[in-house]
């Protein structure tokens, strides 16, 4: 039997699939040298949904980063984004409006102990529309033994483009670090 | 075309089990996916991984939940599993868990959990193992009872280009 897409997505959605139907476009893994950018160019239009899976770290050491996400380089203020987080004592919640940017918290950073990366699942669902604008969502965290951040997080696109272009940067302009994998997924419909 | 998403190996329980064990995890994929589905017979409890039987103190976790009535936080630190994969009751719960980057002999292992226990309240999980050992066990415990026959466990494997 076919899994369900909850099995590849962050949570459950009750759709069936089969195992090909999920496909790998393109991945990059951070060199010793570091990354300022992650960028997934000429994404074809191919599927129905994207999926990136990212586990990283940067090199901020101020403190803990966050992941920014732009789509077809766009750089006005065309983003926003909604995020439901735990940090091991409350529940919390953030927003931005008018960025320009879709924020993705948390990004482990050099703030924390060696060898700690955050995990991220990011969904993009429908990317290749052209007549609405684009929704993502994502299951995200890092743990630290003492201090961390859990999050369920969704964001929009206000474009009405497909994207083919997705560009994942710090949002403290730091570099990820080596060892940090950036891959993206395709999913058929 | 190879199949980039694939299971590996599946347990569906033909009697009553405390724990549940995948060994010999190749190190072949990029990501882990746990998928579970399980109840018990009586009372609640946590569900917990342990990773290549290490029992140590080196498991820790940070936990958002709502339980229809209140949402809140909570963690776990220098623990000697990775408690909170599920929660069990009497009526079926399901989870899924991410294990990112595995069969890495580098960097520690984050995990990250969506925990549905139907009758009591709604996870999300981040933890961590700080082992750089690539992953190639994973037990799946509970240590207050069983897990009742019929409760499914499938480990599968992505592979990135």
């Amino acid at each position: 039997m076919a899994p369900i897409l909850g099995v590849i997505a962050s949570a459950n959605q009750g759709q069936f699939i089969s195992y090909t139907d999920y496909a790998s476009i393109a991945t990059t893994t951070v060199g010793s040298g570091g990354a300022a950018t992650i960028t997934f160019s000429s994404i074809p239009s191919t599927y129905q949904h994207l999926q990136i899976r990212a586990f990283a770290r940067s090199d901020r050491s101020a403190g803990v980063d966050i992941m920014s996400m732009r789509m077809n380089s766009d750089t006005a203020a065309n983003y926003s984004d909604h995020l439901l987080y735990g940090d091991g004592t409350t529940a919390q919640t953030d927003v931005n409006i008018n960025a320009t940017t879709i924020n993705i918290q948390r990004l482990a950073s050099d703030n924390l102990s060696a060898n700690i990366f955050s995990d991220f699942v990011i969904d993009i669902l429908d990317y290749a529309n052209t007549n609405k604008y684009k929704t993502i969502r994502y299951l995200s965290g890092y743990d630290a033994n003492g201090s961390g951040r859990v999050g369920l997080g969704s964001g929009s696109w206000r474009n009405t483009a497909a994207v083919t272009s997705i560009t994942l940067t710090s949002a403290f302009s730091s570099n990820y670090k080596q060892y940090s994998s950036f891959a993206l997924y395709g999913i058929k419909g | 075309m190879p199949a980039t998403y694939e299971p590996i190996a599946t347990n569906t329980l033909g009697s009553a089990a405390s724990s549940v064990t995948f060994s010999s995890i190749p190190g072949t994929y990029t990501d882990l996916i746990v998928v579970m589905q399980y109840a018990n017979s009586t009372g609640t409890a946590d569900v917990y991984f342990q990773f290549n039987s290490d029992t140590g103190s080196n498991y820790s976790r940070t936990q958002l939940y709502g339980t229809g009535s209140v949402a809140g936080s909570n963690a776990g630190t220098s623990e000697t599993a990775l408690n909170g994969v599920g929660y069990v009751g009497t009526t079926l719960s399901q989870s899924i868990s991410h294990i990112m980057n595995y069969s890495n002999a580098t960097t520690y292992k984050t995990v990250l959990i969506r925990n549905d226990p139907t009758a009591n309240n709604v996870t999300a999980v981040v933890g961590l193992w700080r082992s750089t050992s690539a992953i190639t066990t994973i037990k799946i415990g509970y240590s207050t009872n069983n897990f009742i026959a019929g409760s499914t466990f499938t480990i599968y494997g992505i592979k990135s280009a």
